[in-house]
């Protein structure tokens, strides 16, 4: 971390997140080492899973797209299963926008860069973002997700069974070592909490993604509860 | 058009949207303090929320398999070693692991 009054150059913050950003990445590139054999189940050529892979960039979008036309759903079904599971980067850009530079459009086209891990590597815990951490951390998880693609593409053969190898844990365990290293506050650990408890609640009823939405509003319950159970205790 | 090929050109679309809604409408006004709490705590949420769901759903229903196993134990190599590739190959061995047994 850099002191004021000097802040670091825009390129060291981007190499800083770069550097972050290279252990997810890696985890990426494994995991999506099974999307092309997953997505050839439902009809993907090795190409179509790759140029999925470059375009949405959304690992929980694309899978759940996937599952749903293995299911035998159409493709209607999976355009919106997969758009509400990446609903959650409308409250993450509303949330990272003013930390943006330029006019909307700039911001518009800088917020592409928005990915789970980034945003929350990126987060300087006072409620604003780094774009140079957002960037760099950004681009290791997109080398590592189309590369892994690319490989899963390549070496299917070898990866015919993804579950027997254990590689569908990988994606909850990737989330879960992010929010080990999110949750530093009792006011975090009662959101995360809460969150978890309104998504399982939520999914038997609604549809793949929206309980993951829906679950935005432990972050308000979590603040709104917390803070005169707090004031009570002191 | 095949059905891959309209899946991706939709799902491109929609998450391009997505992602550009927050800075269009936001700008750079700042947010004010109450909002930038609500986002502390909307990191922890969001993420907890997939964990669970990407952790105990199958075919949209609550399971408990080795997967729920494997997340369990690289959650305590995570806490410990704080090293993110040592726990997602934790979690793949574990989970491997079992089902092999089982």
């Amino acid at each position: 971390m850099a002191t004021p009054p000097t802040p670091a150059p825009f390129r060291d913050r981007v190499l800083a997140g770069l550097r972050a950003g290279l252990p997810f990445g890696v985890a990426s590139f494994v995991l999506a080492m099974s999307f092309p054999v997953v997505a050839s189940e439902a009809g993907f050529s090795a190409l179509e899973a790759i140029a999925a892979s470059a375009l949405i960039f959304a690992g929980s979008a694309q899978f759940t797209a996937v599952a749903v036309l293995i299911q035998g759903g159409g493709a209607g079904a999976a355009i919106v299963a997969a758009t509400l599971m990446n609903a959650r980067y409308l409250p993450m850009g509303i949330a990272l926008a003013p930390s943006l530079i330029g006019g909307r459009l700039r911001r518009a086209v800088e917020g592409q860069a928005v990915v789970d891990a980034s945003w929350a590597m990126a987060s300087r815990g006072d409620g604003t973002f780094d774009r140079g951490i957002l960037f760099g951390s950004t681009l290791a998880l997109y080398v590592g997700w189309v590369g892994g693609t690319i490989a899963g593409a390549v070496a299917g053969d070898l990866l015919s069974d993804p579950e027997a190898l254990g590689l569908d844990a990988i994606y909850p365990a990737f989330f879960l070592a992010l929010l080990i290293n999110e949750v530093r506050s009792g006011r975090a650990r009662a959101a995360a909490a809460l969150g978890a408890a309104i998504a399982l609640a939520l999914t038997p009823v609604a549809p793949a993604g929206l309980p993951i939405v829906l679950a935005s509003f432990a972050a308000l319950i979590a603040l709104w509860r917390r803070a005169p159970a707090e004031e009570r205790a002191s | 058009m095949s059905t891959p090929v309209i899946v991706i050109a939709a799902l491109t679309a929609t998450t391009l949207a997505i992602k550009a809604i927050g800075p269009i409408t936001v700008g750079g006004r700042e947010l004010p303090g109450w909002a930038r709490d609500i986002v502390l705590l909307l990191g922890p949420a969001l993420l907890a929320a997939l964990v669970v769901t990407q952790t105990f759903t199958a075919d949209e229903r609550l399971t408990v398999g080795p997967e729920a196993a494997g997340v369990g134990v690289s959650g305590v190599v995570m806490w410990r070693t704080r090293s993110v590739v040592a726990t997602v190959v934790t979690a793949a061995v574990v989970t491997a692991g079992l089902r092999a047994l089982g």
